[in-house]
């Protein structure tokens, strides 16, 4: 079964409440929350595809419940013990318990604009011949899960598996995140943009015609 | 096969349950750790709140606006044309730019997490985080863009584009009626965050 953050297409979540463009944060722990993340990030610790898997890991009732950036703060602790770089009994006792061989990789100030800018692109060099062309029909894996790691990450959302589609453009060689989640290899694989008609995907779509695209790995694909 | 534990394995509750208590007890053991310089956080807060947001946006859709090779290479392979002015950077590594016209409206989602042209339009507003923007974009885009206020012209399809990768989208807005004389900048001041989101138009005179 799929986890609590694949909500596409989900009902019963009320209406979208519009916010004024000057409201970034809703609380002072929330940048704070955001900024922690993104330090710890360049401890090289873990990549982004482990990171978003770390949230989704989160019970589901917890998912459910914690705020936005709780999500991200849970995952984060969550992170740090699971690679060492904290021990349960710091975050405990919320003391640490001596320096670490990692002090030398912290993000320093001055270096922070640099980082951000630096990005992490996602492209790879092409190895694997792309097996479709724009235009092209096609079907999205039936089974919205990791393939390879029971209950691994996957970005196939389950309101699109199984579903008719066709190819819009091919963006490139992309990192695979269902491997990359789990460190067992960038994989990359050709990424497409992938059209999907409303009135297949949807009991009772707005508009029939309406369109859903997906950016979607060659192995998310198969043969209509 | 290899076997994922991270099911029955949440350190985390070890913390305080109060997320602020939460945030401050991690930064401050991590400081004491050498993991974290406390100053660099204030820098990213500092990067996010004052010096990257919707303006840059702003500045690509009124320069397209106005400069129909711009627009052209834009639309073309946007990854160029927006590192030529200095947007490029975490989380718009990979970037393209969909064009809304009489015909179609796009909109942008991102249903599994809250992914967001970060360079263009700063951080995301709460909403396009909610469980109800993410739940509801893909299904019901029409009663969505109604809670926004925007009500699409008879015959104009919608395109919604659910961010699943690693490439971040941008919507280029219709050009108001009523602004054939102005400059860049007046042009700008009438592109809002939400219509580069796809959940908005840009302001008429």
């Amino acid at each position: 079964m799929t986890r609590a953050h694949d909500m596409g297409g989900r009902f019963g979540d009320g209406p979208v409440v519009p916010e004024p463009q000057d409201v970034m944060f809703h609380a002072d722990w929330h940048p704070r929350a955001l900024a922690l993340t993104l330090a710890c990030g360049s401890l090289g610790l873990w990549n982004i595809d482990v990171s978003r898997h770390a949230r989704e890991c989160l019970a589901p009732m917890d998912y459910a419940r914690f705020a936005y950036y709780e999500k991200w703060i849970a995952a984060l602790a969550d992170l740090l013990v699971r690679t060492g770089a904290l021990s349960a009994d710091e975050l405990a006792s919320g003391r640490a318990d001596g320096g670490s061989d990692l002090a030398s990789k912290r993000l320093e100030a001055g270096a922070v604009a640099g980082v951000l800018a630096k990005g992490g692109p996602a492209d790879r060099p092409g190895t694997v011949t792309p097996r479709f062309a724009p235009g092209d029909v096609v079907r999205l894996r039936k089974m919205p899960e990791n393939m390879m790691v029971n209950g691994g990450h996957t970005r196939l959302p389950a309101y699109a598996a199984g579903a008719p589609g066709r190819i819009l453009r091919l963006h490139g060689t992309h990192v695979l995140p269902d491997s990359n989640a789990h460190r067992l290899g960038e994989a990359a694989e050709p990424l497409y943009a992938v059209v999907l008609r409303a009135g297949d995907i949807w009991a009772h779509p707005e508009h029939p015609g309406d369109e859903v695209i997906l950016d979607l790995w060659d192995s998310y694909l198969e043969l209509p | 096969m290899p076997h994922d534990h991270s099911d029955h394995d949440h350190p985390h509750g070890l913390l305080p349950p109060d997320p602020a208590l939460r945030v401050r007890a991690l930064e401050t053991i991590l400081t004491e750790k050498g993991l974290i310089d406390p100053a660099a956080l204030d820098e990213i807060i500092d990067v996010y709140e004052n010096r990257i947001g919707p303006r840059n946006g702003a500045a690509v859709v009124a320069r397209a606006w106005t400069d129909p090779a711009f627009r052209a290479a834009l639309l073309e392979d946007a990854d160029p044309v927006l590192a030529g002015l200095g947007y490029y950077g975490r989380q718009g590594e990979h970037m393209v730019v969909v064009e809304n016209t009489e015909a179609v409206h796009n909109m942008v989602v991102c249903t599994l997490c809250s992914c967001y042209p970060w360079p263009l339009l700063g951080i995301p507003p709460g909403w396009y985080k909610s469980d109800a923007y993410r739940a509801r974009a893909v299904r019901e885009p029409r009663k969505v863009l109604a809670e926004f206020g925007v009500t699409l012209p008879e015959g104009c399809a919608v395109r919604v584009w659910d961010s699943t990768a690693e490439i971040r989208y941008l919507v280029l807005p219709r050009r108001p009626d009523g602004t054939s004389g102005m400059d860049a900048d007046a042009l700008a001041a009438r592109v809002t965050r939400d219509c580069m989101i796809g959940c908005g138009l840009a302001v008429s005179p």
